[in-house]
């Protein structure tokens, strides 16, 4: 059955086929490096972005980077092969595929680059391409407040990572993640390089207490979840620490910090999964659980460790992206997702069962899969540690214990059994739906059977992520050990929670979920805090805003001065004439006018009375341009506030008052700018500019009136910038005064 | 304000400070004075208009709209500034003419310059003449 959408277009139209190609392409790219990876090079392509900022795009193909280029763009090409039939009809499939291929290039982006600035822009367009992803349904409130969510949370997160970022380039003096040689663990800047760095990438692969959001993603479409939850989005997080673990890792904080989240969010997610009964919510749960095993064991950090986490990351992205997939052809076909209606499906959809079954085998953790080999040594990394670190090997065994039940949740109770009724009579889906989950499935099965294939991606990235040779084998079964004996129990305790898992769940289903509720608490706080701010500091009344406006000014500069002062000097008042002293009295009387009158007249002509005193003192010091132009502004200006005022009501009642805070704030500005202009005093002038400008005044501009040379010919640019704001001032208040005219009788 | 001596001195007053502002503006270059202060002379002089005869009387003597005045000012400065790509120059360099120099005068200077200070003394006319324009006739 060919895949077609309403329209008749094969494969989502050229849109849809664009889409699958691209991956495809990429991943054939990627693919032909794999032997000379395995071989131990390391591949650096290098291209300068903004080099003033030492900012290049550059390429670094390691084992860790392949392995994660190659899931990309693998499972990318099988999910938009998926989604061309899965969406294809959709009135915005073109938009969504130009939404998945942004996203698929931020994730590229983010594990190829070299750089650090780089690999947080292409960070924060994957946060973005996510937000409009899980957005998709744009029309329903839920996909709206979720993408918000995950924006806002990944997003914070991501603020974080920047700053961490900084740090990093300050104590190497490099952002290429090449550049950085040694560990940073003894550096000074230790401590806040490694909180940021964490926060940036606990909330992007939803660590405890920061896992909320990504459930919540569940309201993206199902190729979208497979995606997100599979190979990228996610696992950007870990990644990153994967990325920073020769730099930031072996330290006591880095492992407590990683294995003590790591390991509570493997158990919580797992608890959790076995509680839903929407079955796409329980694999949602399981990614997080994934999530934390991989933290965890990436904060163990030993080659032994590094390599099981590696091993399990591959694991995991393979029968997740499948289940994923395959549950989007069940509710395609049968119409629900609910755990407890769903039976039986066997029959009526025999590939998408044996996909299941398969995937779920891997997830299970049962021979001959590649998900044993995953779980096994996970097992034996943990027990490879001291005694006292029994407890790692604990999450481990409770986590898997969980996950076996709970891929007996997804993958054979809806395919067995007696059938159920379903809303849609259930059908097989087309085979472009079929393929991905198929093949993925399938991997999971030919990687246990061959690991030796696997070991080519594996080895490699564990010699990236420890930043040292190591001894990596990867094989099914060698002898019975204990890692071997604590699969068979983590069997038995699984199919115990598998059997007992009804009653488990409604057990469980009487827990209320914290995270959610105060989440939205968290939000509405935030905008009734915005309510109150707006509603302190937008008043609606002048005076308040021009009491804050200088406040803020008074804080400001005062804290920028109380840094950077240097010792004051009082000015030599030896010269000081009778003109001077007239003037200085002259301004003081006006603003003591301004300040005590009950006139607002009287106010506006003492206000000008200050104005003309200070084109007095540009007089007397030789700067008869600006006393020009200062005196006719001043005339201008009492004139215009005069003419407003005639008409406006007179203030006696209020004038009367003593304002403490207004004469507080007015001496506190006094004082603030007598300090700087003493300051300024203080300072050295540099007299090469003027020196300049009088020398080149005449030979250059022919003026003999440097200030308006300076204003016409030297910075007529300035000038011209200086009339537009005029203009436009002049027609805004037009605007304004107009606008404002109620209509005459 | 319909005092008969103001409004017999403005007439006097008006042609005046009109003359005075250009005055301003053309000698701006050499002595203190140019565009700026030139159009807030010339602000002034239609602003006494207006406030002896009123609004009305001071938009029909000004002929043209402010807003007009203040745009085409911005147009002439803009102009003028661009004239200098003409010879290859960068924007807003000063291009110059001197009519009739000899070799000890120097003759009648030209420039764009003087053709810039014109549209600042434009804008600036323009636009104080309309904001108290709009400002009396809203109150």
């Amino acid at each position: 059955m060919a895949a077609t959408d309403t329209n008749g277009r094969t494969l989502g139209g050229p849109a849809g086929i664009i889409s699958i190609l691209v991956p495809l392409a990429l991943f054939a790219w990627f693919a032909q490096h794999i032997p000379a990876v395995a071989a131990g090079q390391v591949l650096v392509w290098r291209l300068d972005w903004v080099p003033s900022l030492g900012v290049g795009l550059g390429i670094l193909l390691d084992g860790l980077s392949l392995s994660f280029a190659l899931l990309i763009s693998g499972i990318g090409a099988l999910v938009t092969l998926y989604a061309s039939s899965y969406l294809g009809g959709h009135p915005h499939y073109t938009r969504f595929v130009c939404y998945l291929l942004a996203f698929m290039g931020g994730m590229l982006g983010l594990v190829l680059s070299d750089n650090l600035l780089a690999l947080f822009v292409f960070w924060e367009v994957t946060t973005i391409s996510s937000y409009l992803l899980i957005g998709f349904d744009a029309d329903q409130a839920k996909a709206r407040r979720n993408a918000l969510q995950a924006l806002l949370v990944t997003g914070t997160g991501g603020l974080a990572f920047l700053a961490g970022i900084l740090l990093i380039g300050t104590a190497t003096g490099s952002f290429d993640i090449s550049a950085i040689e040694g560990s940073l663990a003894d550096h000074p800047l230790y401590l806040p390089i490694f909180l940021l760095v964490v926060a940036g990438a606990f909330t992007k692969s939803a660590q405890v207490p920061f896992h909320f959001w990504l459930p919540n993603a569940m309201a993206a479409p199902t190729p979208v979840s497979a995606y997100l939850h599979s190979a990228t989005m996610v696992k950007g997080g870990v990644y990153l620490l994967a990325r920073m673990n020769p730099s930031l890792g072996g330290t006591d904080i880095w492992f407590w910090t990683l294995t003590i989240f790591g390991g509570v969010t493997a158990v919580f997610a797992s608890v959790v999964a076995i509680r839903q009964t929407d079955i796409k919510q329980v694999l949602a749960y399981t990614t997080l659980m994934a999530l934390g095993t991989l933290v965890m064991f990436i904060g163990v950090g030993t080659p032994y460790a590094i390599e099981a986490a590696m091993a399990f990351l591959l694991v995991h992205s393979f029968y997740k992206a499948a289940l994923f997939l395959m549950i989007g052809v069940v509710d395609h076909g049968a119409g629900t997702r609910d755990a407890t209606v769903l039976r039986g499906l066997g029959r009526a959809m025999p590939i998408t069962m044996l996909a299941a079954m398969l995937a779920a085998l891997s997830m299970a953790g049962l021979p001959p899969f590649f998900g044993f080999i995953g779980k096994e040594f996970l097992y034996k990394a943990a027990l490879n540690l001291d005694a006292g670190m029994l407890w790692v090997t604990g999450c481990a065994f409770a986590a898997s214990a969980l996950m076996f039940a709970a891929a007996g949740i997804v993958a054979w109770r809806p395919f067995v059994g007696q059938k159920a009724d379903t809303p849609i009579a259930a059908h097989e889906g087309p085979w472009s739906m079929l393929a991905g989950p198929v093949l993925l499935a399938a991997l999971g099965l030919f990687f246990g059977l061959s690991p030796d294939h696997a070991e080519a991606l594996v080895a490699p990235a564990t010699v990236a992520v420890t930043g040292a040779p190591a001894q990596v084998d990867l094989y099914l079964f060698k002898e019975v050990n204990a890692a071997f004996l604590l699969s068979l129990a983590t069997f038995g305790a699984g199919l115990v929670l598998y059997w007992i898992h009804p009653r488990l769940r409604d057990g469980l289903a009487r827990v209320p979920a914290r995270f959610d509720p105060g989440w939205d608490r968290l939000m509405d706080a935030v905008a009734a805090g915005s309510h109150g701010l707006t509603a302190t500091i937008q008043t609606g009344r002048l005076r308040r805003y021009v009491f804050v406006t200088f406040a803020t000014l008074v804080l400001a500069t005062a804290a920028a001065a109380w840094r950077g002062l240097p010792a004051l000097e009082m000015p030599n008042l030896d010269n000081l004439r009778v003109k001077h002293w007239s003037v200085l009295i002259f301004i003081m009387t006006g603003a003591l006018v301004v300040a005590f009158t009950n006139s607002r007249m009287t106010a506006v002509a003492a206000l000008g009375v200050v104005g003309i005193g200070v084109a007095l003192i540009f007089i007397i010091f030789g700067a008869p341009d600006v006393a020009i132009t200062q005196l006719l502004v001043e005339v201008l200006q009492v004139v215009l506030v005069a003419v407003a005022m005639l008409k406006l009501p007179h203030l006696n009642w209020e004038r009367a008052r003593f304002r403490p805070w207004d004469l507080l704030l007015a001496i506190a500005l006094g004082a603030l700018t007598t300090v700087i202009l003493l300051a300024v005093l203080d300072a050295p002038l540099n007299p090469r500019l003027t020196e300049y400008f009088e020398a080149a005044s005449v030979p250059l501009a022919y003026g003999r009136n440097i200030v308006n040379v300076i204003l016409v010919d030297f910075r007529a640019l300035d000038t011209f910038g200086e009339i537009a704001v005029v203009a436009v001032a002049a027609l805004g208040a037009f605007a304004l005064l107009r606008g404002t005219r109620r209509p005459s009788p | 304000m319909t005092s008969l001596i103001v409004r017999a001195a403005t007439r006097v007053l008006v042609g005046l400070l009109l003359m005075f502002s250009i005055f301003m503006l053309l000698r701006g270059h050499n002595e203190p004075g140019g565009g700026f202060i030139g159009g807030l002379i010339g602000a002034t002089g239609f602003i006494l208009y207006a406030i002896a005869h009123g609004c009305r009387a001071a938009r029909e003597a000004l002929r043209i709209d402010p807003q007009t005045i203040a745009m085409a000012g911005l147009g002439v400065a803009l102009i003028s500034g661009l004239a200098g790509i003409i010879p290859g120059d960068a924007p807003f360099t000063g291009l110059w003419l001197f009519l009739g120099a000899t070799e000890d005068e120097k003759g009648l200077p030209l420039s764009t310059i003087l053709v810039f200070d014109i549209g600042v003394y434009l804008v600036v006319l323009g636009a104080v003449l309309t904001l108290v324009f709009a400002l009396e006739e809203e109150v």
